[in-house]
């Protein structure tokens, strides 16, 4: 009860800064008279989200084929970056090839080449948008965890030599959980990645239920209020999706410092 | 003393032990050289000496945590690569070096998860390791929950928790503040002796040595060589009052002459006795 309270407390701020914000804007394009195509008015963005949520535009169902893109990708991306990582934590002369390729792989602009995946997976299918958002995600995920697998304590590691344990049990009882922070971190990031590859992946064509589709299809038709909602959508999947790994963290690593509590003794 | 079933026969034997650095420069450095040494059943025996004598060095050596460029370490009369494997020795290193993902009690329990250990056996032994350092209510804790001398605590409770012949401390309280250090000195002799476990202990503070060995390993620096093995003959147990009696300041004197490298005549301690209480606490 009273951590609810200390939370409302800590982000009453914020709350104060965003509800303000928005009347803020709304009353600038009313005392302004702004014209709608130029930046609409929050409670016209409202109005359009309302009547397109599942009518019209279809923004509601566009939302849920966009999030399984991206969730396919950061799934595919995460799984791959794991493999990959593992693969090279575990074999080092792979860890000199693979890192300098996959740095310049990664200095590549990949949303460039959505129209690419597009022609390989088919624009219609939902893979070639999660085949762009996995290629966005697999990089982060596989530094970090790498990251997480090789930059262990190395008293750590004399520790578990004196027991004389194993490789397998160093992995299993050091680098991994050392890497899991790492992962996490690595994840928080790929779900705004995954998201980017999947609506940047819908302008360039798929089927028109799709926020990025929305988004294309109401800007060419000077329909602004909806071009808005469907970016408010994607928004708000974005932070959803964060705070769901954010939340993840409190359970699975409760003892890292960017989640534990004070010392008791 | 190299019958093994005397009570005071040899645990560690090294002989003409020397590790020689290869330095990225193309040199070599040589850490130890001519150690020859002999530690019984039960000893408790400091390595004392300045920064680079290769106290530190001479430990990993007998862990087997380094190899030596030459001579031989023997440990339960084998080679300490087999003690190792054998699981001869308990660490505890100048950090405590605590999982921060476990709990108290499940980063004493770590060692034991390398064995074959039945569940039961295992959890009845933490909880036994966690009443010997007095942690018992902290056994759900995290490792940053716990202060520096208690996290060390949890490190030498895991450190004994397979009845290691051998416990190795690389400065295991270089990091403590004075009070805690003297508190965690009087910890290790009730554990040591309550357990009759051999131990190795590097340390930079002759106060320290002195209070807790039997033996205390003079070394001299570059290369390390052992200069001098002074026997602490002060009566056990060792308390408070061990540290304020007049024979602990002369062997703190003969201790620090032996690191000057005079020949420190135990009858100057009371000359110097003032120097001691003054300086000596911080070797």
């Amino acid at each position: 009860m009273r951590k609810a309270r200390d939370r409302l407390v800590r982000y009453l701020p914020a709350i104060v800064v965003g509800v303000g914000g928005i009347a803020i804007w709304e009353a600038v394009i009313r005392a302004l008279e702004i014209r709608a195509f130029i930046l609409p008015a929050p409670s016209a963005i409202a109005r359009a989200l309302v009547e397109n949520w599942e009518a019209g535009y279809q923004i509601f169902p566009a939302a849920q084929v966009t999030l399984q893109e991206a969730g396919g990708g950061l799934i595919a991306g995460a799984l791959l970056g794991l493999a990959v990582a593992f693969a090279v934590a575990r074999f080092p002369t792979a860890r000199d090839i693979v890192l300098p390729v996959g740095i310049a792989v990664n200095a590549i602009p990949i949303v460039a080449f959505a129209p690419i995946a597009n022609q390989w997976f088919g624009s219609q299918s939902p893979y070639s948008k999660m085949a762009i958002s996995a290629a966005l995600v697999f990089f982060p995920i596989m530094i970090n965890v790498l990251r997480g697998l090789t930059q262990v304590d190395a008293s750590s590691l004399e520790l578990m030599r004196s027991y004389a344990a194993g490789d397998a049990a160093v992995l299993r009882k050091v680098r991994i959980p050392n890497a899991l922070p790492f992962f996490l971190t690595g994840l928080k990031i790929g779900t705004t990645l995954s998201l980017i590859g999947a609506v940047v992946g819908e302008y360039f064509g798929g089927l028109n239920v799709a926020l990025g589709r929305v988004v294309v299809e109401s800007a060419s038709t000077l329909a602004f209020e909806v071009t808005w909602a469907a970016i408010v959508v994607v928004s708000v999947t974005g932070i959803v999706m964060y705070l769901v790994v954010a939340g993840s963290e409190r359970v699975l690593i409760p003892w890292h410092p960017s989640v534990r509590g004070e010392r008791v003794a | 003393m190299s019958d093994a079933r005397m009570p005071d026969a040899s645990v560690v034997r090294l002989s003409g032990l020397a590790k020689t650095f290869a330095l990225p420069s193309g040199e070599t450095m040589t850490a130890v050289s001519g150690i020859d040494l002999e530690l019984r059943r039960g000893e408790f025996v400091s390595l004392i000496g300045p920064s680079g004598c290769g106290k530190s060095t001479l430990l990993r050596l007998i862990g087997d945590l380094t190899h030596p460029s030459a001579g031989v370490v023997t440990v339960n009369d084998k080679p300490a690569h087999q003690a190792r494997i054998d699981r001869d020795y308990g660490m505890v290193f100048q950090a405590p070096v605590l999982f921060e993902w476990r709990t108290i009690e499940e980063n004493v329990r770590l060692p034991l998860e390398l064995t074959t250990w039945e569940r039961g056996a295992r959890e009845a032994r933490v909880r036994e390791m966690l009443e010997l350092v007095e942690l018992t209510e902290f056994a759900r804790h995290h490792p940053y929950q716990l202060s520096g001398g208690m996290q060390q605590r949890v490190a030498i409770a895991r450190a004994l928790t397979f009845s290691p012949s051998i416990l190795l401390m690389d400065e295991p309280f270089g990091a403590l503040d004075e009070m805690t250090r003297e508190r965690m000195n009087s910890e290790v002799l009730r554990i040591w002796e309550q357990t009759g476990i051999t131990v190795v202990f590097v340390t930079h503070s002759i106060p320290e040595a002195v209070f807790l060995s039997s033996r205390v390993v003079v070394m001299s620096a570059r290369p390390g060589r052992i200069t001098r093995v002074v026997e602490i003959d002060l009566p056990r147990p060792r308390g408070v009052e061990t540290r304020e009696s007049r024979r602990y300041f002369e062997m703190v004197t003969e201790v620090r002459e032996a690191l000057r490298g005079g020949e420190g005549r135990a009858d100057e301690g009371l000359a110097s006795l003032e120097r001691a209480e003054g300086e000596g606490l911080t070797g």
